[in-house]
């Protein structure tokens, strides 16, 4: 199954996202309950990207590991100003735009790998994966 | 046109019932927030049902808007009830770190009807009979859809 990119620069461009990735989800064989992990994360990963960077986009990745696992790798980055912060904005109720703080740490749990990166230069780019 | 305004919010006897059966951006939560906490104001509504069976997501902003009605529908003395959560909505918002503190929530709407009922069994109120009725009628068409 093909790579997707989708672009996050607007609000309803969250639900696109969300849709897409319980779709690619769904049809690489999810469980309901992985599906809705899924799809969560998306909606999570992309709201930091269009809130915080303005824009930027999500790759969707099929992928198979060596034992030929099916996986969904999701890559959400931007060109945005960069976290701060990285230690503090993973702990749970840190929040500088009024949220929750549960965004990247709750995403952290959804997921099987999680790995984020950040800089004023470059931005940001959070890559997850989960294995069916 | 605003989205939200898709979303009905249907007062029925002394009960605001909120059937969401679109998927929501961030604009239609905030709206339908505003929506249901101006109708509760409007009406003097001492309940509000909130029927989520069709959300498949529930995400921080969400859960948050949910936090926050039953906060301000409290102010406002009424009671925030939410129905129909999927297993795979409910096991995900765990993991998330969610509390949807101060909400109740409830399996179905039969059960949240049951639940709105024993707080207004206390009143002494003409209405109540008819309010009674009202929702068993609609507690059945809900579960027969």
């Amino acid at each position: 199954m093909e790579s997707r990119s989708i672009a996050l620069e607007h609000e309803p461009d969250i639900v696109v996202a969300r849709n897409e990735v319980r779709r690619l989800a769904r049809a690489l064989g999810f469980s309901p309950t992985d599906q809705t992990r899924l799809a969560t994360v998306a909606s999570e990963l992309a709201r930091n990207v269009v809130k915080y960077a303005g824009h930027g986009r999500l790759i969707a990745q099929p992928i198979t590991d060596s034992d030929g696992r099916t996986g969904l790798r999701l890559i959400f980055e931007d060109t945005g100003p960069g976290i701060y912060d990285l230690a503090a904005a993973m702990r749970d109720g840190f929040s500088t735009g009024g949220g929750l703080g549960k965004g990247l740490p709750g995403s952290r749990r959804l997921v099987h790998e999680f790995q984020i990166e950040s800089s004023p230069e470059r931005g940001t780019r959070v890559s997850v994966v989960r294995w069916t | 046109m605003d989205g939200a305004q898709r979303i009905p919010v249907l007062k029925v006897g002394r009960v605001l019932v909120v059937p969401i059966q679109v998927d929501m951006d961030d604009q239609m939560v905030i709206s339908l927030q505003e929506r249901i906490l101006s109708e509760l104001e409007r009406t003097g509504a001492r309940g509000v049902l909130i029927d989520i069976t069709l959300l498949e997501m529930i995400d921080s902003f969400i859960g948050r808007m949910l936090s926050d009605i039953a906060a301000m529908a409290r102010v406002m003395d009424a009671r925030t009830v939410v129905v129909g959560m999927r297993p795979a909505v409910a096991i995900t918002l765990v993991e998330l770190g969610l509390e949807l503190r101060g909400v109740e929530t409830v399996l179905n709407v039969d059960e949240g009807i049951r639940l709105l009922r024993d707080e207004l069994d206390g009143h002494d109120d003409e209405d109540e009979a008819t309010l009674l009725g009202e929702l068993n009628l609609f507690g059945e068409s809900f579960n027969r859809a």
